[in-house]
């Protein structure tokens, strides 16, 4: 479970986060919507400890991040805004790093690989070495090594960017049996079509805020309206920055 | 496995798979030195051997008048030319390095037993042409003396007369120093090349993952920084360390590429000498690396870094260049400058002097004192938030 409590964080003059709360429990999948440069980036670097808050509280299974980051890192599976894998390893020895950096002993760490291999179904590229992987083939290296260590938690940061559609849906399938298996899901999106098809829960920021934070159903219900996306673009105020 | 070791090995295994890293690092860095060495050692021992053996032909204006003069000279291998016309502009043409212009007095006042000039017309700013001046100069000297010993003999008085002081020559320069000379450049390979084994490796564990976004993912590990710093260090310290062994292994060979006898230059470039400029060296490394990924981790971009590092390569060799510029007396204070107290001990090494134990350990204090404040100087900015970011 993931716990946000009033962040905040500006950078000189810009306040990008301002004042950001909301919860995403276990066995479900809470999405991050807002449009682009709302501040989710910023919120999710937060919570994974890559830049400390200005003021505000993250817990992760009741950690806090600010009194033992370390502990909350072993807690998340995180795939970051920043995708980069290491061109001169193959996709095995990629996932094998991050592996090594969890501190996983050589047997758990070669049977947790060999799963995570089958279940995004890259076997076929698992050692080849990743210069020259298409898009799809980089973020399921780079989700695979995120989840070695088998994290209660997990943060994608705009996991379906530049995938093809084929791609997408693979994404969105692994998401379900991300949740299935009881983890807590957090995903941040700019697209309104994939929020409302996979989340139990929205939490939608813009401009540093939330603006709203509710399940699908109760969001069309308070704001009246017919399709999710028009209740988000009466949420925020505009469709700018937003993707159908 | 600890997480040190852990990035240390992938580091290592993952640039023993980048083509450029490894010619940099094992094959340019290491030969680069060793190779210019003996190239600019066969150009100064072909010189050195133009002094004193090669025949040379003088254009001597005015040679029918002093014919002796002239056979003074034959004798000493310098034959007389034809006379060339204008030869003031012929040597500031660079047609000739040096002209002898003997006055039409010449018979005259010889046969009286009178002072005659010869002139000697050269470039002194023509360092190249230097030797033939000298021994031109030498001879003509030479032969007046002994004329006018000569001449005061058969007048019936000593010739010691003349000379009521002598200078007498007593070089101190062993055949090693004379050699050391020469070699004040060698110092500053030694340092290139464990500039040069370390820089891809510093430019793409720092700019490198920046550029291509992994140091983010990476950073996002429960593992602290210090450890990754370290291990990433370390493997640019290894890599700087396997260059700067095969320079010396390289450097070793050079005595057999280079004919030092034919000069009376001794050159030991042996293991003794290898294994102290290792040991001197030990904390360069150390520093350079730190240096290096300091620089980088300020850069943007691959390319960028690449540019800073080029500049910073540039520092190392400014110790080299006051040296041979500068005649500096070692004071025991330049010990502890890092790179200037390699300098000065690796010199020290090659004129067979030899280094004291206090020298050595100054040398060290230094040089690792400075590493240890580059090194936490990195570990800053390594903490920094800024660093992870690439977006």
């Amino acid at each position: 479970m993931i716990e946000v409590r009033d962040l905040h964080k500006s950078f000189g003059e810009v306040r990008a986060v301002n004042g950001v709360s909301f919860v995403a429990r276990d066995g479900e999948i809470t999405g991050l919507l807002g449009p682009n440069g709302a501040g989710k980036t910023t919120t999710l670097r937060m919570l994974y400890t890559l830049m400390k808050p200005d003021a505000g509280q993250v817990l992760v299974d009741g950690v806090d991040a600010a009194v033992d980051a370390d502990a909350v890192r072993r807690q998340l599976g995180v795939l970051p805004d920043a995708r980069g894998l290491y061109k001169r390893l193959t996709a095995s020895e990629n996932i094998d790093y991050f592996g090594r950096l969890h501190g996983l002993p050589p047997a758990l760490l070669r049977d947790r690989r060999e799963a995570l291999i089958d279940a995004l179904e890259m076997r076929d590229i698992a050692t080849r070495r990743t210069e020259g992987f298409s898009q799809g083939q980089r973020v399921k290296t780079a989700i695979a090594r995120a989840l070695v260590h088998d994290p209660r938690n997990v943060l994608l940061d705009e996991p379906t960017n530049g995938l093809d559609v084929m791609a997408t849906r693979a994404m969105r399938r692994f998401m379900r049996q991300l949740k299935d298996e009881g983890r807590c899901v957090l995903f941040s999106s700019h697209i309104m079509q994939e929020v409302a098809a996979l989340c139990d829960r929205i939490v939608v920021i813009a401009h540093g805020r939330v603006v709203a934070d509710e399940a699908p159903a109760m969001l069309l219900e308070q704001t009246g309206e017919a399709t999710l996306e028009d209740a988000f673009v009466k949420i925020i105020g505009t469709d700018e920055g937003l993707a159908a | 496995m600890t997480a040190f070791s852990t990035v240390y090995w992938k580091e290592v295994r993952e640039n023993l798979r980048d083509r450029r890293t490894l010619i940099s690092a094992l094959v340019t860095g290491p030969l680069l030195g060793p190779v210019m060495f003996i190239m600019l050692m066969n150009v100064m021992v072909t010189r050195e051997l133009a002094k004193t053996d090669r025949p040379l032909t003088v254009p001597v204006i005015g040679a029918e008048l002093a014919p002796n003069l002239v056979a003074a000279l034959r004798s000493a291998s310098i034959d007389a030319g034809p006379a060339i016309p204008d030869p003031e502009n012929a040597v500031r043409e660079q047609r000739t390095d040096v002209v002898v212009r003997i006055s039409p007095r010449y018979p005259e006042a010889w046969a009286k037993g009178q002072p005659v000039q010869v002139e000697l017309i050269y470039d002194s700013s023509r360092r190249d042409a230097s030797a033939p001046i000298m021994r031109v100069r030498g001879l003509v000297e030479s032969y007046g003396r002994r004329e006018g010993a000569m001449r005061l003999i058969a007048r019936g008085m000593s010739p010691n007369t003349a000379w009521p002081v002598q200078v007498a020559d007593r070089d101190q320069a062993t055949s090693q120093s004379r050699s050391a000379l020469m070699f004040s450049f060698l110092p500053y390979f030694f340092v290139l090349t464990v500039f040069l084994g370390g820089m891809y490796l510093a430019i793409d564990l720092t700019a490198g993952e920046r550029e291509r976004q992994s140091l983010e993912p990476l950073f996002v590990n429960p593992v602290p920084r210090w450890q990754i710093l370290a291990g990433k260090l370390g493997a640019i310290c290894t890599f700087a360390l396997v260059s700067l062994l095969l320079s010396v292994a390289a450097f070793a060979t050079a005595p057999w590429f280079i004919p030092t006898e034919k000069i009376g230059i001794a050159l030991d470039l042996g293991w003794r000498f290898g294994s102290q400029v290792v040991l001197l060296m030990l904390p360069m490394i150390l520093l350079l690396a730190a240096l290096q990924s300091l620089v980088s981790a300020f850069a943007r971009s691959y390319r960028e870094a690449q540019t800073y590092l080029s500049v910073l390569m540039i520092i190392p060799v400014l110790p080299s260049l006051l040296l041979s510029v500068v005649a500096i007396r070692a004071e025991p204070w330049m010990y502890a400058v890092p790179l200037l107290g390699q300098n000065l001990g690796i010199v020290q090494l090659l004129r067979g002097d030899g280094m004291t134990a206090w020298e050595i350990g100054l040398c060290m204090a230094g040089g690792f004192t400075a590493a240890i404040l580059a090194i936490w100087a990195t570990a800053t900015m390594y903490r920094s938030e800024r660093l992870a970011i690439s977006g």
